[in-house]
């Protein structure tokens, strides 16, 4: 049945579907009606969970850490400087092959302070072990949590399910909510073999030493390479159950085009309509959406721009002394392929500025008109 | 004199074996066999950084037999609270959860996850095993150094006094805080024994001779232990709902502290002024305990 909620609440109801058993959290705009409504359904009897009142982020996965190692669903949400102060357990839960599963809601880094969007935060987590999945829509959102315990319980490593702040955490849409039955089906419940057990007392990340550190580090590698082949199995199963499906990566419009726009999360709704009206116009571009950064998936990017001339990658966040991070991958990716296009990064949407149809449709215009492009360029920046 | 219940004694190397990598002498690994001899078998220790995360071995080695999870230095008692909850929703919260913490990772970098925890009242035994400095990185100034002992960081002697961590823990209301050695191992045990009985957050700081890092030899572990008692500056007491005080074990006549302070290398150098000092401010805190506390020796 379809419900309007939006995007935060998707994410409680995909929580709540996932018969999450731990939830500690704290407190972070624009993340808070995620944990608001869980602690809700927890205070309630609508689920049965522990709610956690931590007094940190940093706490906040460190329980998670326990909660998991125990052998429990765990969850928590976070943003921004929330997401920077959990910065150490994030290589500590994916190290310790925990498959804990966490919802970011981009929200830009400071200083200075600024509470808007943009994707600074996950972006700077990218090297820490998390599978990461960016979310275009709500619906995407409710989809994404159950998803992503099903890639991570599979491949023992945690999964962060990323939204835009205010796009879709605060914006109401019509969200099918799976029913009970059918979310149980698709994601039963968890048992972690690997988890504590009492009557096989073990020591849980230990000190490694050199002798074995590097093989212990390969496995958690491979793991996340092998998610690359397990989200796609999951996906499959979850299109024939619910008839949906989420791939690694989504082309639009890309027959013929010479130009393809990519880039992750909310702004591809953007980029869709930007795509519809640049063809209406006969410039020939299509969209890549990228909805699995980590792992990065390469080949399949290769393959989906090969033949083009240009891949113009919107960046939401940027490194400073380099370019965008997602415009770095796909260079990186594309180093190999036989028939490299140009790669023209471009920075935009920061602290929450409106990305709209017209400024991406001006900037493609622009492409045309001019080859050579500052790297990156910063689009529609004020004079 | 107090005597080891040997009964209790029989039982302490079930979960910590020999093999383990403590310095010669290490009062952490006694706590340690005492506690688990009383908590048993289904016992999760979370660990934060600390002597302890070397000593229970490098894989695929360890001593304990116990599960044993390690984690970041500031989490003691956030891990703590994830672990009790993740074995309550497994079906399994019968099993005493413990934060297993050195002082750095009480005093120091884990005071703000303990106070989360203990104002949550959650249903852990946070112990916190003092040997008064961060020994595992070779001895530099934590804030349960004491007053004069000289460390890397502090060369000419700490300037300023121990935190007084049970109070601090005992203001939040917990259930239970008490203070513990490994000279006392029948009142530690006892105090294991009542925490165990309690739900809620159980606080214990139990002093550890150090022979390394209070630079003295490795058979003098319990002496020092036992003086820093009878000497007043360590007080055996436990505080229940952070109201009630009760001295466990009263050292009549309380020794003088230079004799504490003369078998342990990090003070040396201090002056008689120094020592005067310090023993004023043992006597202060000892008269004020004294006013407010009940006595109970059993
Ligand atoms: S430094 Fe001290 S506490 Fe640490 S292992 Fe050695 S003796 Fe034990």
């Amino acid at each position: 049945m379809k419900q309007l909620l939006e995007g935060n609440h998707a994410v409680s109801m995909g929580v709540l579907r996932s018969r999450v058993q731990v939830i500690p959290a704290y407190p972070i705009t624009p993340q808070t009606h995620i944990s608001e409504l869980l602690a809700q359904f927890a205070s309630d009897g609508t689920m049965d969970a522990r709610y956690i009142k931590v007094e940190s982020e940093h706490s906040a996965m460190a329980a998670c850490i326990g909660a998991a190692t125990a052998g429990a669903r765990t969850f928590t949400a976070t943003s921004s400087q929330g997401l920077a102060l959990m910065h150490e357990l994030l290589h500590w839960a994916a190290g310790g092959r925990l498959p804990i599963v966490m919802a970011c809601v981009n929200r830009t880094l400071g200083a200075p302070w600024n509470i808007w969007n943009d994707q600074s935060d996950s972006m700077s987590q990218r090297d820490t072990g998390w599978l990461q999945f960016y979310c275009e829509d709500n619906q995407d959102c409710v989809d994404s949590v159950l998803l992503a315990y099903a890639v991570a319980e599979r491949v023992f490593t945690p999964a962060m399910i990323i939204l835009d702040a205010f796009i879709l955490s605060h914006t109401t849409e019509a969200v099918d909510v799976p029913d009970e039955m059918t979310a149980d089906r698709f994601l039963p419940p968890l048992n972690n073999p690997h988890a504590i057990d009492l009557d096989s007392p073990r020591a849980f990340s230990p000190v490694v030493a050199p002798d074995h550190f590097t093989e212990v580090k390969y496995r958690q590698f491979d793991a996340a390479r092998r998610a690359l082949t397990v989200i796609d199995e999951e996906n499959r199963r979850f299109k024939e159950i619910f008839g949906r499906s989420y791939s690694s990566i989504e082309t639009y419009r890309t027959d013929g085009a010479e130009t393809i726009i990519a880039a992750c999360g909310a702004v591809c709704g953007t980029i869709r309509a930007a795509v519809d009206r640049l063809r209406e116009e006969k410039t020939p571009v299509g969209m890549l959406k990228v909805r699995t950064f980590r792992p990065f998936p390469s080949e399949l990017i290769t393959d989906a721009v090969s033949g083009v001339s240009t891949v113009f990658v919107l960046d939401k966040s940027v490194i400073p002394g380099q370019g965008g991070p997602l415009a770095q991958e796909i260079r990186a990716a594309l180093y190999d392929a036989n028939k490299r296009p140009r790669v023209i990064g471009a920075v935009a949407g920061l602290g929450g500025r409106d990305i709209t149809v017209d400024l991406i449709c001006e900037a493609i215009r622009g492409l045309e008109k001019t080859k050579d492009t500052p790297q990156p360029f910063f689009l529609g920046m004020k004079k | 004199m107090t005597t080891p219940d040997t009964a209790a004694n029989e039982r302490t190397d079930q979960y910590i074996t020999p093999g383990h990598l403590a310095c010669p002498g290490c009062g952490a690994t006694l706590a340690m066999q005492w506690v688990l001899s009383v908590l048993g078998k289904d016992t999760v220790l979370g660990l934060p950084a600390c002597c302890f995360s070397i000593i229970s071995g490098a894989f695929p080695h360890t001593p304990m037999n116990v599960n044993l999870v390690h984690t970041a230095f500031e989490t003691g008692a956030a891990i703590a609270s994830g672990l009790k909850a993740g074995l309550e929703a497994t079906g399994r919260g019968h099993a005493h959860v413990v934060s297993w913490a050195g002082d750095g990772g009480t005093f120091d970098i884990g005071l703000q996850a303990l106070s989360g925890a203990a104002e949550r009242n959650e249903d852990i035994i946070y112990v916190c095993y003092d040997n008064e400095a961060y020994m595992n990185t070779g001895n530099q100034r934590s804030s349960a150094t004491p007053r004069f002992a000289r460390t890397t960081t502090s060369p000419a002697g700490e300037s300023m006094h121990k935190k007084d961590i049970l109070a601090i823990m005992a203001a939040h209301g917990i259930p239970y805080a008490a203070s513990a050695s490994i000279a006392f191992p029948d009142d530690l045990t006892a105090k294991v024994e009542k925490a165990k009985h309690i739900t809620g957050t159980r606080f214990l700081h139990i002093l550890v001779a150090c022979p390394t890092g209070w630079r003295m030899p490795s058979d003098m572990t319990i002496t020092a232990a036992r003086l820093a008692v009878e000497t007043g500056v360590f007080p055996l007491i436990e505080i229940e709902n952070g109201e009630r005080t009760t001295i466990t074990y009263l050292p009549e006549p309380r020794i003088p502290l230079a004799e504490y302070l003369s078998i342990q290398g990090r003070f040396s150098g201090m002056s008689k002024d120094e020592i005067a000092e310090i023993q004023r401010w043992v006597n202060e805190r000892w008269e004020r305990l004294m006013k407010t506390a009940d006595v109970s020796v059993p």
